[in-house]
This record gives structure tokens, C-alpha cells and sequence, in this order.
């Protein structure tokens, strides 16, 4: 779409020639207030909507378990000993633990497979090129569902691996599709002057993009490591796929809605669970904000 | 797919007095190729293995009578007939599925824009608010659907305590086959974080120069919005719904989760719970190939839900690849 702007003819003179009247003035200065105001009443009334529902999962996952049975929205004591009660939980440690492996071997395996892939598809001229760049954001836009069935079989009849994490880890050693092309995306903006000088020092391949690329890329490598963590740590669909049938398996996404199962009428312990859950992704958001911002950013290419 | 990998055509010398130039590039070439291939190894082998293979296979199975433990026998169009006419869910899954492109997309993309717009003209304290804007887009989706699944509930949660306190009706939410898509649709608002940050950054880049001029002629704040603004993001609104569009295809989780929570029936086993609860009003196409080949051991017809979600998918996916959103966009 091309800009429809009403005629921006530059006009012939600025507005403010003449001298501004103290009454315009006030009454600017008072719009411009009334103004910051307003957005940030309408700032705060948002950041309300945001964070209430953290608020109050919080504030009853510390009620008693009779009081959160009741519609109290501040609890009568504070019962620390929930999150005790959660951390000890029958599976509970075990499920931290396998969703730990899960996202840190998962996202280690998809940096390394990935980069390279993308480092080819920015940077190598070949035949084919666009259409491997085409392969990449179809499997990207793929809904894991559509491949399930047979990944299924192979796994469980051919590997007889089902009941364990390994259908879930060992394909991240072949590529991620959004990591190659988020990763692409940002490796297409270094100049190619910093790759030919390599070559011309005598670097090989492997050893330019180590030593150069690499180097470069950080950024855009961290903003991907934290995306596939994200990722695995979030991963509902191929934790109940491959791992639900056996309980020492179970991933925290898996095992938390199991556990509201089990305590169907103890919202409290519910919530606390549910914020042990979420706690370690956002204490990571806040080391790690700028990569992140970035990374999300990248995907929104530009126009 | 066959890559082959030559590598700048038409630059070698022609002149056949210079036999070892012409063999020295053949070897370059040769090199390149090589090359290519080992970098791209890793992916090659994955799409084949976890792609190609699968998809093909799903093809197959589709016209197969299979209940993963008897052998595959040959069953015609059947299962496509099944899914299509009698499968009890299909139709009213793609009607929800609809229904969320339709509000739950252009809530979310107008609702991004929205507080894209109000964290470019918050002055104070932004980063405050934009890490409270963002923060809930990190929730992972089972913990954040269970506790709205709490937030909602109609017996003690605090939303219709609050809306019984203003004297409004309290809607049963996630229990109501009427309430449980728009409960939905205020958990994927929720966590906007996503579309906030990209179209801040769109917002960023607007050139102020266009806006000057614009407030030089007279232009008021919505005409600015509309003559300035909407031209130059419209590119990413463009980005946001298509890929709004490719989630909601995918949309899974919260849709399972919301459901199990609310009907009580969260627990080990998911052999006696079907998806969809209330009354089939969370049905997605995913939860259909689950629910086929995972529960009724349906393996034909699940395949058939899964091309069928294939062909959807791959079809919104080329709008994306034809529209010049940057997304192709190479150096040369």
C-alpha cells in the first residue's frame, strides 16, 4: 500500500510567524497534560488487566484450604507451607527435572544443527536456495499434528522409544525450522565484507563462521536459545504424545494439569503449582529481556 | 526436492586455450557444493525424516483401515467418507475454528495495536508497563489456562465474585458452551506480548518527518492514525493476521487444557475424556487428529483430519510466502 497521505505540499510558511498568544500557549500546555494523563490512566487500567490475574493466582495459592473454597479474594493467614506441600508433591521433582533436560538438551541441540543451516541458506549462493527458504517456513507454519501419526508409529514400533523424551529431543539434532530462519534472517544482515576478509586470511568455512560469524551472531543465537527453552519448557502436545504413559516421563506442563486433577478442589495448591511452573521461564525473562525483545522483534520482519 | 548446487553460472573463461582455469573452477565448483551440502546437512536429513517421510505417510494411511495394532488393510475412501459425514465432531470443530480466525484474530491483532500504540506515547515509566504488558506472554499456555480456568470459574473465582459485587450477570465461562470461546479469546488477549512488541517496533520506524507534515495541514490525531500510521504498518498488521491465522490452526493447548479443567476431568488417563467439552464448543482440528488416533485408535481417519489440516495450513502459509512481507527477502 502506498502512503495516501492528504497533500503534504510543504507550506510556504511555518504556522508560528506571528507571535503565539500566552491564552494558546496555556491552552496547549493543558491539552498536552490532560493528555499524559489519559494515556497513563489508560496505561495503568491495562497493566491492571496483565497483572491482576498473577495477583490473585498468587494470593490463593496461599489461602488455607477452606478458605479457597470460598470466593475471599485476600487470605486470612498466609500459608507458606503450600508451596512446601506442592515442591513434595509425588512427581513433582521428577517432572522438574525432566522438563529441565528437556528444554537445556533440546535447545542445545537445535543451536547447534540449526546454525549452520542458516549461515548456508544466508550466505552460500546455490540452485534451489529459495525453494530450501521455502521448505523451511512451510515446516515452520506446520502444525505438529499433521506429522503425528506416523512419527508416532516410527517412534513407538521402530525405536520403541515412546515413554521416554527422546522422540521429543532427538529431532532438535536435525534443525529447528523457526531457529534456521530466525537465525537466517538476522545472519542476511552482516556484511558479506567480514566473510570475504576471512576467506582471504585463509579461514575455511567452519572456521569463519566460528571465529567470525559467530562472534556476530550472538544476539540473535541468545534470542534463539531462549525461544527453543521457551519452547520445551511450554511443550503440552509432545509431552501427552510420547511421554504421558509413563508417569516417570512427565514434563511440568503434563504433570500440572494432572496435579489439578488430583486436587480438583484445592485451588490453592492449584495456583501455587501453577506459579512454580511459571516462575523459572519469567526469572529468565528478567536476565535475559533485551535478547528476548530483540528476538521477537526479529520475527516481525520488516515491511 | 533436488538442490543442486552450482555456484555462479556463467563466469568461467570459455576460451579453450586455458584447459586448467576451466578445471580448477570445475574443482571450486565441485568444493562449493560440497560445502553446501555438509552445512545443510543436518536440516536435509530432518525435513526428509520428520517431513517428507511422515507426510507421505499420512497420505498412506489415510486410505487405510489400521488401529496400530492389527496389519493396515486397504479401506478405500472410507475413512474420508467417515470424517466428512459421520465423524460426529468435524463440522462443528471447523465452525469453532472459524469462529476463533474470525474474533479471537482481529481481537488480538486490533488489541496488540492498541497497546503497541499506548506504550509509543507512555512517558513515563515505560519500562514498567511494558514489562507488565509483556509479562503474561511468557506464561506457559497449560499453567496460564489453568489459572484462568481458576480466575473464571463460576463457583469461586474472583471475576464473577467481582461481577456479582457490580450486580452483572456471572457467565459460567469455560462451563458454558456460550462463554467458553470468548473465555478463550481473553486468555489469547492476555498474553499479547507478542503482537505489542512487534508492532511497537513497526511504530517506531514511522518516519516523524510524515507525521509533521501531516499535523502541518491540519490533520487531527485519527486522521494522522489513519493516513500516516495504518499505511506505513500496514505490512505488519498483514504479518500479524496471517500468522494469527497459522496459530489458530495450531490452536491445541489452551482449547484441551480449558476443557479437561473446567469438566472435572483432568487426570492420568486421557482414554475417557473427549476434547471439545462444553458440548464439542472447544473443538480445534488438532485436538480431532488427538481424539482419532489417540483415543478411538482410529488411525485412517485421523490422517485424513491431519491432510485436511495440512491443506489448510499450507494454504495460508502461501499467502505469506507471495506477499512481500520481507520474509523472502535475499541480498542479491
Amino acid at each position: 500500500m502506498t502512503p495516501s497521505t492528504p497533500t503534504l505540499a510543504k507550506s510556504a510558511t511555518s504556522p508560528g510567524s506571528s507571535a503565539v498568544s500566552g491564552a494558546a500557549l496555556r491552552a496547549a500546555r493543558r491539552r498536552a497534560a490532560l493528555n499524559w494523563v489519559a494515556v497513563h490512566a489508560l496505561g495503568i487500567a491495562a497493566a491492571l488487566f496483565f497483572l491482576l490475574p498473577f495477583v490473585f493466582a498468587f494470593l490463593t495459592s496461599v489461602m488455607t484450604d477452606s478458605q479457597a473454597l470460598t470466593t475471599d479474594y485476600w487470605p486470612s493467614s498466609w500459608q507458606w507451607g503450600n508451596y512446601l506441600k506442592v515442591w513434595e508433591a509425588p512427581g513433582f521433582l521428577t517432572w522438574w527435572r525432566n522438563t529441565l533436560i528437556y528444554a537445556g538438551l533440546g535447545t542445545l541441540l537445535t543451536v547447534v544443527s540449526s546454525l549452520p543451516v542458516a549461515y548456508a541458506l544466508a550466505k552460500f549462493r546455490f540452485r534451489g536456495r529459495n525453494l530450501a527458504l521455502m521448505a523451511v517456513i512451510s515446516m515452520m507454519m506446520l502444525p505438529p499434528q499433521v506429522t503425528v501419526i506416523p512419527m508416532y508409529l516410527f517412534w513407538a514400533k521402530q525405536m520403541h522409544l515412546t515413554g521416554t523424551l527422546w522422540p521429543l529431543i532427538i529431532p532438535m539434532a536435525f534443525g529447528d525450522a523457526f531457529s534456521i530462519f530466525l537465525l537466517r534472517q538476522f545472519l542476511m544482515t552482516i556484511p558479506k565484507e567480514y566473510i570475504e576478509a576471512a576467506r582471504i586470511d585463509g579461514c575455511g568455512d567452519l572456521r569463519t563462521l566460528l571465529r567470525v560469524v559467530l562472534p556476530m551472531a550472538r544476539p540473535a543465537i541468545a534470542a534463539v536459545a531462549l525461544f527453543q527453552f521457551f519452547y520445551c519448557w511450554n511443550d503440552y502436545f509432545g509431552p501427552q504424545i510420547y511421554a504421558s504413559e509413563n508417569h516417570a516421563a512427565w514434563t511440568l506442563s503434563y504433570g500440572l494439569e494432572s496435579f489439578k486433577g488430583a486436587h480438583h478442589t484445592n485451588w490453592n495448591l492449584t495456583m501455587a503449582a501453577t506459579l512454580l511452573v511459571m516462575a523459572p521461564v519469567i526469572i529468565l525473562f528478567f536476565f535475559a529481556q533485551k535478547a528476548f525483545i530483540e528476538g521477537v522483534t526479529l520475527t516481525g520482519v520488516k515491511g | 526436492m533436488s538442490l543442486a548446487f552450482d555456484t555462479r553460472r556463467g563466469t568461467g573463461p570459455t576460451d579453450p586455450a586455458a584447459p586448467s582455469t576451466q578445471h580448477l573452477l570445475r574443482r571450486k565448483r565441485r568444493r562449493e557444493a560440497a560445502r553446501t551440502l555438509a552445512f545443510l546437512s543436518p536440516w536435509l536429513i530432518g525435513f526428509g525424516v520428520f517431513f517428507l517421510y511422515p507426510l507421505i505417510s499420512t497420505v498412506y494411511f489415510s486410505f487405510m483401515k489400521y488401529d496400530g495394532f492389527s496389519a493396515p488393510t486397504f479401506n478405500g475412501l472410507k475413512n474420508w467418507d467417515y470424517v466428512f459425514n459421520d465423524y460426529p465432531f468435524f463440522w462443528q470443530g471447523l465452525r469453532n475454528t472459524l469462529w476463533l480466525v474470525v474474533i479471537m484474530v482481529s481481537l488480538r491483532v486490533a488489541f496488540g495495536l492498541g497497546i503497541g500504540l499506548l506504550i509509543t506515547k507512555i512517558k513515563s515509566g515505560v519500562g514498567f508497563f511494558r514489562t507488565a504488558f509483556y509479562l503474561p506472554y511468557l506464561a506457559p499456555p497449560v499453567a496460564a489456562t489453568v489459572a484462568f480456568a481458576f480466575l473464571l470459574n463460576p463457583g469461586t473465582g474472583p471475576v464473577n465474585h467481582f461481577l456479582g459485587d457490580l450486580g452483572l450477570p456471572q457467565p459460567g465461562w469455560f462451563a458454558d458452551p456460550n462463554w467458553s470461546k470468548p473465555a478463550l479469546t481473553m486468555l489469547a488477549m492476555w498474553g499479547i506480548g507478542d503482537l505489542m512488541v512487534i508492532f511497537m517496533a513497526a511504530l517506531l520506524d514511522v518516519p516523524k518527518e510524515q507525521y509533521e507534515a501531516a499535523e502541518l495541514d491540519g490533520a487531527g490525531p485519527f486522521q494522522r492514525f489513519r493516513y500516516v500510521t495504518l499505511p506505513n504498518i500496514s505490512p505488519i498488521i498483514m504479518f500479524a493476521v496471517v500468522t494469527g491465522v497459522i496459530q489458530t490452526m495450531q490452536y491445541y493447548t489452551q482449547a484441551i487444557v480449558a476443557g479437561k479443567v473446567a469438566g472435572g476431568i483432568a487426570g492420568n488417563s486421557g482414554q475417557q475424556f473427549e476434547p471439545g467439552y462444553p458440548q464439542g464448543s472447544t473443538w480445534t482440528l488438532p485436538q480431532m487428529v488427538y481424539n482419532l488416533g489417540f483415543q478411538r485408535f482410529d488411525t485412517g481417519s485421523a490422517c485424513v483430519v491431519a491432510l485436511v489440516l495440512f491443506a489448510i495450513a499450507m494454504a495460508v502459509t502461501s499467502i505469506l510466502l507471495r506477499r512481500r512481507s520481507g520474509f523472502m527477502a535475499s541480498e542479491d
